[in-house]
């Protein structure tokens, strides 16, 4: 389904708190991979305090799109990050300016603890000489008590949803002001994603702003404040996530399945 | 100038420089050619099949200790005294040799993976030149002096000047081979080795065998020019052969080019000349002697690794102003005959059938009883959420994987046991999830690749270029297989140049010429726009009209929906539902499946 | 052989075992974190007993003057870097302190009478003087390669550790040199002797060690670098940088090489180029380790010192391919247990 050409929805998303720049601008993003480009040309706002949301079909460039925001890739383009403005980010310096990425692998460290894979989350933070890193320690073991429970195992041994709590867990460790989440719901049973999901209604409570790609558009629909509707490396459309959810034409586009589940519903 | 009286012109230049230049000139002449010899080995071991190997000296001092002890030696053992005293027969024993060490050593270290190899190298490398200089027969640490000349036609080659015609003679002859060689079905195999392994595999190539193929050739190069070394020295010691000149080879290759038969000549050139005038600067510069150049071919290597990788001969290359630069298309010859093809199974015959398969990882099921069965001229699509487990099943169908429980049977066949080669030569193709593909070769010999086991001419008619009628026939199917997927103007482009949709394409198209009964997709779609979706979805169609059995692993719904006789839906490894695509589209297990979550 | 001469031959090849243990576990350490084979390793053992020996017979330090040099190259590198973005005051200040003290080792070697002050001082000079030369390497030939191929690292390896033969033949000359013992003293246990520099070479060995294993087992840092080495992408999601755990590794390389080299510079006699045969053994335990386990390379590296021990005896002139041939057993059983087709990526 080609959507390029029509018409996006255009909204001003509600700003949260009184400052007018976002904390994070991305303008005319451009990833290559050789000569194949990944991503051509997108622009994305997140500001502080909001849950936005990145739906598209698989291949569309979503994983692509958090690896260059986090710096992971060589890009083109602008991307401003709380304030600071940079065209090769380095991604030790964003991580201390508060980014933080759980990637679609959680890319844990399998042979070390849960307590260890935990503290090295707030590993720029112990480097700058900030000691408050054990009271969020306790904070995320009380948000996720089957990581205490489970703080001396290493971390291979955890199930697929306690893999998803620890990634969350490590990256809620360097105090991030801009969470990322690539699928966090992949291969998570509907219980636990519904749990996962919960949490980030949380963390928005707290201030942090998240940034979320999900093939699970539905659910992250429903969580989040704005979307944006990745195809083929640019954005089809975006708006207030509750309009998009519905939307026919996203309906149609790829909640082709919805639709004849409401209608199924409905009747 | 036009570029095909190049060769003429170098041949000449060849021919007439010892008529002109000093001796000391032709000394270093022939040294660069004897180095050439090795590094072409080099080039093709490591830089077309990414073998990294720093013992190429030894199967030097392989080839020259050969032709010294048994040209030499007063009183050979009884069972040796026919090889005495001849050059010609010491060489085909040394070659002989080689090859028995190369295919030991081979066999030993070409399946280790990454660093194991190079280190094996060191290892070997190391030991075999302790042996030349330990052992007494060969003259210890002060080598074997007093070897004979070598004759030919009658004429005793016993100066420099007649050596040098010699030499160069065998490296033009070895540099034809070799890029004749290149340009052939296996040549298509070897380059496939670095970075497409899994691809060729699933092709039909025997990966291995490849391997161990330019580890012998590059093993045969090094003993030549170990005896062509010694016999124009006519005196040898281990110190040329120890892993200090091993390493000179690799570092040849690097700076000239490793990935180019004409970076060899480049590179050795350059090293040598380099060498010879370092060892006459840098003492002064010091004030001492000593083998000062090291430093600055260290230092050197370090500066190409980080800004020329590819080494001096790609950047020369692409300094020649594009018009001047050859660009050689492969020309097909629309009138070699048609590959035989299979006999298709009639419509309706069971083809594939998964019969309760089960994959367990340590603890986590992936593939959990899953059955399915795929018929002659049927599409099956195996869909289902992210991380359900599909990619986890194909594998199994492929046999890549090998299931923990159950089995899968191919035309009747378990497929227990079998390799992806195996299979493939069955009538079973597939393509990637993550395209592979090689992406620096042009996108016809990417798909000719897919043709492999419908050639069968080896290594030695590739060289020398006698299998000419059989690639005709494979490059006509190539290029037809790519006319038919609608990609039939690119057939000279590179293949990463394509666009990610086309590079799809591009991987069907090459599984066609493996002329098989089942086609295994997984996730066709993906990247593809909506045009060459459609376009997509009538070639399966049309080879579905032609009795072909497809079975596609996919995410896009509208694709499927519109195309495919059966679907079969996964969810957390395990079969949920199957049926008609109407008949999905309802079931409400599927619905929970795919919009469950945060409800 | 008689039990008073296999104990000889045991304790030396002991002696020797755990020097090569300890360069297996740096090998391991540096592979792991950076996926460089560090061959030059065996450099930093030949400039550590040739530093001493030079200091101790009371000729000038050239080596300075090399660690002068690579240092303004790496600042000139730094500030070139920093020109066209804002100047970070940090990392100038940074730039400044390295400079200060390669000017400081500058100013000691020229001026201190090193032959006379005690052995412990020239040891913890040689100590200054080569350690900074590791993450020195690391930064002017690795770091600018940081996401190349791993056999281009190896590559560069082998680079790197060819130019330094070269230098070493510049700073040091041609002859061999060996230092003087730590203590005279052995100690009696039963039949034999133990000499006193096999003492102080298990005890330097296994201090080293036991410091390793609690750094990286009880601080932030060491399981940053552990991480490093488990989860490279994780951890740099993290904000633990590549660069730092390079360096890192290249210093705690260099000192344990360079402490090697001072361990056994009274016992051998070493030339600029003999690194490399010494490494080459270090890197024989790490093969039977699998490149993975640290205990058995440990184990492994032991065994190569006494067989080389050993061997020695019943055929000295076979002793290196005796060694060498050794690791293509382990590479067969390698082959034998992977079966898999691998793509480099």
């Amino acid at each position: 389904m080609n959507m390029s050409n029509t018409a996006s929805i255009h909204e001003e998303p509600v700003a949260m708190t009184a400052s007018a720049a976002p904390l994070l601008d991305v303008k005319g993003l451009r990833v290559a991979y050789g000569k194949v480009e990944a991503l051509t040309g997108v622009d994305l706002q997140v500001r502080e305090g909001q849950i936005v949301t990145v739906i598209g079909p698989n291949g569309a460039g979503k994983t692509t799109l958090l690896s260059a925001i986090m710096g992971l890739l060589p890009s083109r383009g602008d991307i401003h990050f709380d304030d600071i403005h940079y065209i090769s980010p380095e991604v030790e310096i964003l991580v201390g300016r508060g980014l933080g990425l759980v990637p679609e692998k959680r890319e844990l460290f399998s042979t070390m603890t849960v307590e260890d894979n935990l503290l090295l989350g707030a590993f720029q933070r112990y480097r700058r000489g900030d000691d408050s890193f054990e009271i969020t320690l306790a904070e995320i073991y009380s948000l996720f008590p089957r990581l205490w429970e489970r703080r001396h195992q290493q971390a291979g041994t955890l199930s697929g949803g306690e893999r998803q709590m620890l990634a969350i867990g490590r990256a809620m460790m360097g105090k991030p002001k801009l969470l990322m989440l690539d699928e966090p719901s992949l291969g998570l049973a509907p219980l636990i994603t519904r749990e996962i999901f919960r949490i980030f209604a949380d963390l928005r409570r707290q201030g942090v702003a998240i940034l979320l790609v999900e093939q699970n558009a539905r659910a992250a629909l429903k969580v989040a404040d704005y979307a944006y509707v990745l195809e083929g490396g640019q954005f089809a459309m975006h708006g207030p996530a509750a309009d998009l959810a519905n939307d026919s034409r996203v309906i149609d586009a790829y909640l082709g399945l919805a639709s004849k589940h409401q209608e199924l519903l409905s009747s | 100038m036009k570029s095909r009286y190049l060769p003429v012109i170098a041949l000449l230049l060849l021919v007439l420089a010892p008529l002109v230049l000093p001796t000391f000139q032709i000394t270093l002449l022939n040294y660069i050619g004897l180095y050439t010899l090795v590094v072409l080995g080099l080039v093709l071991l490591t830089g077309v099949g990414g073998m990294t190997s720093f013992g190429q000296a030894a199967f030097v001092g392989l080839g020259a200790y050969t032709s010294a002890y048994l040209t030499t030696t007063a009183q050979l053992p009884e069972w040796l005294q026919w090889a005495a005293g001849s050059p010609w027969l010491a060489l085909l024993i040394g070659l002989v040799l080689t090859a028995v060490v190369a295919l030991l050593l081979g066999a030993m270290t070409l399946r280790l993976s990454g660093h194991y190899l190079p280190l094996g190298t060191i290892a070997w490398g190391i030991s075999l030149y302790y042996v030349f200089g330990t052992l007494t027969s060969l003259g210890g640490h002060t080598g074997v002096s007093g070897l004979p000349s070598v004759e030919l036609f009658g004429i005793v080659l016993d100066k420099g000047e007649k050596m040098f015609y010699l030499i160069w003679a065998i490296l033009v002859v070895a540099i034809v081979i070799t890029r004749n060689l290149l340009n052939s079905r296996e040549g298509r195999a070897i380059r496939a080795l670095k970075g497409g392994q899994l691809m060729a595999e699933a092709m039909g190539v025997n990966t291995f065998r490849s391997k161990l193929v330019i580890f012998l050739i590059s093993a045969l190069f090094a003993s030549l020019s170990g005896w062509l070394y010694a016999h124009t020295q006519r005196f040898v010691n281990p110190t040329p052969f120890g892993l200090s000149m091993g390493i000179d080879y690799l570092f040849m290759a690097l700076i000239g080019g490793v990935a180019t038969v004409w970076g060899a000549l480049l590179g050795a050139g350059i090293l040598t000349m380099l060498k010879q005038w370092l060892q006459d600067l840098l003492p002064i510069l010091f004030g001492s002697d000593g083998q000062y150049e090291t430093i600055v071919f260290g230092l050197l290597i370090v500066l190409m690794m980080q800004k020329a990788p590819g080494g001096l001969f790609p950047m020369l290359s692409s300094l020649v102003p594009a018009r001047f630069r050859q660009r050689k298309e492969i020309s097909i010859n629309s009138n070699a005959e048609s590959l035989p093809r299979r006999e298709l199974p009639k419509s309706g015959q069971l083809i594939l059938e998964a019969c309760e398969v089960t994959r367990r990882f340590g603890g986590l099921v992936a593939n959990n009883n899953m059955s399915l069965q795929v018929h002659a001229g049927e599409i099956v699509a195996l869909i289902g959420p992210n991380g359900a487990g599909k990619s986890t099943m194909f594998n199994q169908l492929s046999a890549v994987d090998t299931p923990s429980d159950g089995e899968v049977k191919f035309l009747g066949q378990s497929l227990k046991g079998k390799t992806s080669r195996e299979v493939a030569s069955m009538g079973m193709s597939r393509t990637f999830q993550h395209v592979k593909l090689l992406p620096t070769m042009s996108v016809l010999e990417n798909v000719a690749i897919g043709a492999h086991l419908r050639g069968n001419k080896g290594v030695l008619s590739s060289a020398l270029h006698m299998e000419r009628e059989e690639e005709q026939r494979l490059l006509k199917e190539a290029a037809y297989q790519l006319e038919r997927v609608g990609l039939g103007e690119y057939l000279h482009e590179e293949a990463g140049s394509l666009a990610l949709g086309q590079q799809r394409i591009l991987e069907i198209a090459r599984a066609l010429c493996s002329d098989p009964c089942l086609l295994l997709l997984d996730e066709p779609a993906a990247g593809l726009r909506y045009l060459e979706k459609q376009a997509l979805g009538d070639l399966l169609r049309k080879l579905r009209s032609e009795g072909m059995a497809i079975l596609l692993v996919e995410h896009d719904m509208d694709f499927v929906m519109g195309l495919v006789d059966r679907i079969v839906v996964m969810e957390f490894g395990e079969k949920i539902a199957e049926g008609l695509p109407v008949e999905i589209q309802t079931n409400p297990r599927v619905l929970e499946a795919y919009l469950g979550g945060a409800e | 052989m008689n039990l008073q001469i296999a104990l000889l031959l045991g304790q030396d090849g002991i002696t020797n075992g755990a020097i090569y243990a300890l360069l297996a576990l740096s090998i391991l350490l540096v592979f792991t974190v950076t996926r460089i084979l560090l061959i030059p390793l065996g450099e930093f053992v030949t400039f550590g007993a040739l530093t001493m020996a030079t200091i101790q017979s009371g000729k000038p330090v050239l080596f300075v003057w090399l660690l002068l040099a690579l240092t303004l190259v790496d600042a000139a590198l730094d500030i070139r870097q920093q020109v066209g973005q804002r100047f970070d005051m940090a990392r100038l200040r940074m730039t400044a302190i390295k400079i200060g003290y390669a000017v400081l080792m500058v100013v000691i070697a020229n001026t201190v009478p090193l032959a006379d002050i005690p052995m412990a001082f020239q040891a913890l000079l040689t100590l200054c003087l080569l350690v900074p030369l590791g993450p020195l390497m690391y930064r002017l030939f690795f770091q600018p390669l940081a996401d190349a191929h791993s056999l281009v690292l190896l590559i560069v390896s082998i680079a790197v550790h060819v130019a330094m033969v070269g230098v070493g033949l510049l700073l040091f000359g041609p002859e061999g040199a060996r230092t003087l013992p730590f203590s005279d003293t052995g100690l009696h246990l039963g039949p034999v002797m133990l000499k006193s520099q096999t003492i102080w070479v298990i005890l330097v060995s296994v201090l080293l060690i036991v410091t390793l294993f609690v750094t990286f087992e009880r601080t932030l840092y060491g399981k940053a670098l552990r991480a490093t080495a488990v989860n490279r992408v994780g951890a740099r999601l993290l904000g633990i940088s590549p660069v730092f755990a390079g360096k890192a590794t290249f210093a705690l390389a260099a000192l344990i090489g360079v402490s090697s080299g001072i361990l056994i510079a009274p016992i051998t006699t070493l030339y600029f180029d003999s690194g490399f045969i010494i490494s080459l053994k270090g890197f024989v335990g790490a093969i039977i380790g699998g490149l993975i386990s640290y205990p058995v390379a440990a184990v492994g590296a032991v065994a190569v010192g006494l067989i080389e021990a050993f061997s020695m005896f019943w055929a000295s002139t076979y002793k290196e391919i005796i060694v060498f041939t050794l690791i293509i057993p382990f590479l067969l059983w390698r082959s034998m247990t992977s079966h898999h087709v691998e793509d480099d990526e």
